[in-house]
């Protein structure tokens, strides 16, 4: 069976007690036995339970890299929406450029695309993100497309092997963000195509052979394979 | 209100051919909704309930933050069309009750303290209604929160159980409801035994309310089963598509 070893659980579902195994990730602990806390798939390993989420809002960790949109220029920094339940403050100092006070419109505005980094979040998910730091930069013209956070690894695919494959069959740019976002620029047949795949891996993210599978979708009428 | 329609026989059945301890038919379908991040629908008898969840995000306005924890946003509407005649659009006195009870119910299920000045929108949209919704809302609203990812302690789930000609029934159905003698929905955690919500509409003498009570107990567990029923066929359909 295809989800053999992918078990699908869901919140409340017991999983085991805590004296063989541990609590991790999207887990936790009611009298010494572990309970999942929402839904996904099963993956224990050494030791711990973690449940890989199927669903759900992008949680950020400090570090990730993510697509933004900026919905506000103030004076001395950016309102910047990365798909998580709180915008993201992006400061002046955060940014490679020199801008004099009040002249943050000039260099970033409402409704442009960012690649940055998650500084910090803290205790009440109060979050900060910064583009100074190599390959951070204003993405300029593309499109923008959002999937479910959830299956990012899936699209990247172990080693990049996913993502690799699908630029090298459509000719296409693509930056993928962690917070459920993919910036892809080239040409429209090219753009369909990393669409058409996306939501293929979407849907089928809990299977096997999913690279396999995209690898003999995309090599249809593929041409000029670099 | 009085009538002289007999809503159950000496043999213990009623108006539309169940057993005092029957339920009515229900049928649950997750993730029917495009936009929303979490959806639910659900048939229940007559009535036909859909739920749209949306969040955790930003609450607004700022003042409802709570810097701690989420807060939890249910809305119970009920279609103009959802009753004989029609009602008039928009919340009443009965919605905004049902929507806060609704509420807290949910909040003591979702895991809030891990998001700090968020809101969990639950939209619960009645189109049919025929006794029992704020069961049925409640029972969908478990299962769109978790197709909608959100995390949980447990999949909360409502059932109601009554007195009708002296009796004590599961699961009232429309005349049951207007012309019987005591309606009681419960909410539980299945997991836990918690009781989520509980409430009466009527009269019953304490040993009539512990029986109707343990009987909305049971009805809430089989109804529990028919919500990890829907969530697993949704999320383990995929797989066997694939295997196609």
């Amino acid at each position: 069976m295809a989800n053999e070893g992918r078990q699908v659980v869901i919140p409340g579902q017991i999983l085991g007690e805590t004296p063989d195994l541990r609590p991790g990730r999207g887990t936790f602990v009611e009298n010494k036995k572990i309970y999942a806390e929402r839904l996904g798939v099963l993956n224990i390993q050494d030791k711990f339970v973690h449940i890989i989420p199927l669903k759900g809002r992008y949680d950020p960790i400090v570090g990730d890299f993510v697509i933004g949109v900026v919905e506000e220029a103030s004076t001395s920094n950016w309102m910047v929406d990365i798909n998580a339940p709180y915008p993201a403050l992006l400061h002046v100092h955060e940014v490679p450029w020199e801008i004099e006070f009040a002249d943050t419109e000039k260099y970033l505005n409402t409704g442009d695309t960012i690649l940055a980094k998650v500084l910090s979040v803290d205790e009440s998910k109060k979050l900060q993100i910064t583009l100074n730091d190599r390959n951070l930069f204003k993405l300029k013209g593309g499109h923008l497309i959002e999937f479910e956070p959830s299956v990012y690894r899936r699209i990247m695919g172990k080693k990049y092997s996913m993502i690799e494959n699908i630029q090298k069959y459509t000719r296409c740019r693509i930056k993928v963000g962690k917070n459920g976002r993919i910036w892809i620029d080239g040409d429209a047949e090219g753009i369909e195509k990393v669409l058409a795949a996306i939501s293929m891996i979407e849907r089928e993210a809990i299977t096997f052979g999913l690279t396999d599978r995209i690898e003999e979708f995309l090599k249809k009428d593929a041409k000029d394979v670099r | 209100m009085k009538s002289d329609i007999e809503l159950i026989t000496s043999e213990g059945k009623r108006l539309d051919g169940r057993g005092p301890h029957d339920l009515r038919k229900i049928k649950i379908e997750a993730g029917v909704l495009h936009r929303a991040d979490g959806s639910c629908y659900l048939e229940w008898g007559g009535n036909k309930v859909l739920v749209a969840v949306y969040g955790p995000r930003e609450a607004v306005p700022r003042h409802t933050q709570n810097p701690l924890k989420a807060i939890v946003q249910a809305r119970y509407n009920m279609a103009a069309f959802s009753v004989e005649d029609r009602k008039r659009p928009g919340p009443d006195r009965r919605s905004v009750e049902i929507s806060k009870v609704i509420s807290e119910a949910l909040e003591k299920v979702i895991l809030i303290d891990q998001f700090p000045r968020a809101s969990i929108d639950v939209n619960i949209e009645v189109l049919d209604a025929e006794a029992g919704t704020r069961c049925a809302g409640l029972t969908a609203a478990g299962v769109a929160l978790v197709d909608a990812g959100i995390p949980m302690r447990d999949i909360p789930v409502a059932c109601a159980a009554g007195k009708i000609g002296g009796q004590v029934v599961l699961d009232l159905g429309k005349e049951e409801d207007n012309f019987g003698d005591a309606d009681l929905p419960v909410a539980i955690s299945p997991r836990t035994g918690e009781v989520l919500l509980l409430q009466m509409d009527g009269h019953l003498t304490f040993d009539e309310f512990d029986q109707a009570f343990n009987l909305a107990l049971k009805g809430c567990h089989a109804v529990s089963e028919i919500q990890k029923k829907a969530i697993m066929l949704k999320y383990q359909s995929v797989a066997a598509e694939v295997q196609e």
